[in-house]
């Protein structure tokens, strides 16, 4: 059955939660499509599900661990009636008002719901390296989840390719268990920020190598080793690793959205004069159009831009 | 749904004909996310599938075993032999749409 709603918002990491209190506050009475339960950050609380502690957001002076802060977004935001559906968007149809969206959960027939306006916070995914047999190895010794693996390669020797912050983070964490991380970057410089960046240059468990690039992967059953080509000299060489995180990089969840929305040449959504969309009415926020500062905080800080835009554009279309 | 340790785990193997295991932590999101699931799905099929929680903070050895290096991790035993195994979070009618074949 098709349900009416004001304001539907897709994704429920920091931007779709917050943008879900303050429409929430608002009584707009948002319904939130948080997603599919999964062990990828495509889920429930995105990517902030597969972290431990956050040692930046504002207000908790010791940190907070990634999962607990999205739990209390989630409450907050049911505390002012939001209303919550455990599913995926798989289609929306934005060539009338109001807009129609499909859900994982009720097939191609009738729409879930017909929305006056949208706030899109589908946020970003990992990407992957794209090497063969990577997908089938993941659970034998290639990971996207340093917290929930990390403890199996305890003794072991493992490597984190990515040279930004989430592989310094993940580097770091993995020295609890392993005897020993490579972190495989194919420049020779990183661009992980300075703190994150001197930790892991000082943590004599963790080791570089420059200018290299996962080719292929060793192993039966299990990964054993990685082959890696040198991205200056095309020299091949093996590295003995049994574990392999990956922390390259995101890509956004826009695929929905594909010839809708105005996007960049990378998928990100455009927005213009604070989040709005390229459609009159839908609205964007958090990593799904950022790909500069992707940090907790700005999420929801254009997530609240979002629900104010929101607001403020029901209000004119009705007054109008 | 049964607590299943180092121990116990061959024994239960043999006093459940359908068992599936959930290999988790509490140091693991995913898995928490999964926990609620799976007691629905215990009491939904109560008599014809029993559900075993195996901590792996604890009992590694069992972990080991079965050669788990990613959790959450679900094993389906069928008589004792393990027939599925599925490796990551998933929704309840994803699950249920794997492990419906088995009951």
């Amino acid at each position: 059955m098709t349900r009416h709603t004001r304001v539907a918002i897709i994704g429920s990491g920091p931007a779709g939660l917050t943008a879900a209190i303050y429409t929430a506050r608002a009584n707009l009475n948002p319904i939130v499509i948080e997603g599919e339960i999964s062990s990828t950050s495509d889920q429930p609380g995105g990517q902030l599900m597969l972290t431990t502690e956050i040692e930046n957001f504002p207000g908790f002076i010791n940190g907070i661990d990634g999962p607990e802060l999205m739990s209390n977004f989630r409450a907050q935001a049911e505390r002012f009636g939001a209303e919550f559906h455990t599913a995926k968007v798989t289609r929306v149809d934005a060539s009338n008002r109001p807009f129609a969206i499909w859900t994982s959960d009720q097939g191609d027939g009738d729409a879930s719901y017909l929305a006056d306006a949208i706030i899109v916070a589908t946020g970003a995914r990992s990407i992957m390296l794209g090497v063969d047999r990577e997908i089938e190895l993941i659970g034998h010794g290639v990971s996207t989840c340093a917290t929930c693996d990390g403890f199996f390669f305890r003794g072991q020797e493992i490597a984190v390719v990515g040279g930004g912050d989430s592989a310094m983070e993940e580097a770091t964490f993995l020295t609890k268990f392993a005897t020993k991380v490579h972190i495989i970057h194919r420049r020779s410089e990183l661009r992980a920020s300075k703190i994150m960046q001197d930790r892991a240059r000082a943590n004599p468990k963790i080791s570089f190598s420059w200018n290299s690039r996962v080719v292929e992967l060793i192993g039966g059953d299990a990964l054993e080793g990685v082959v890696l080509e040198d991205t200056v000299t095309g020299e091949r060489s093996k590295l003995g690793v049994t574990g392999l995180f990956v922390a390259i990089g995101h890509e956004p969840n826009t695929a929905v959205f594909e010839g809708m929305l105005d996007m960049d040449s990378a998928k990100y959504i455009v927005t213009h004069d604070g989040t709005r969309t390229s459609v009159e009415g839908i609205f964007a926020c958090g990593d799904v159009q950022d790909h500069i500062y992707r940090q907790a905080i700005t999420a929801a800080g254009s997530g609240c831009m979002a629900a104010l835009d929101t607001e403020r554009w029901l209000e004119s279309v009705h007054a109008g | 749904m049964i607590v299943l340790r180092d121990t116990s785990f061959d024994e239960a193997l043999l006093t459940n004909d359908l068992l599936l295991v959930d290999f988790w932590a509490e140091w693991c999101g995913p898995c928490k996310m999964i926990a609620p699931i799976l007691e629905e799905i215990g009491k939904e099929k109560a008599g014809i599938l029993e559900i075993g929680k195996l901590d792996v903070d604890d009992n590694m050895n069992t972990a080991r075993r079965f050669e788990v290096m990613s959790i959450p991790t679900l094993i389906l035993f069928k008589k004792g032999e393990p027939v599925l195994r599925l490796v990551g979070a998933r929704s309840k009618s994803a699950l249920m749409r794997e492990i419906e074949t088995y009951l």
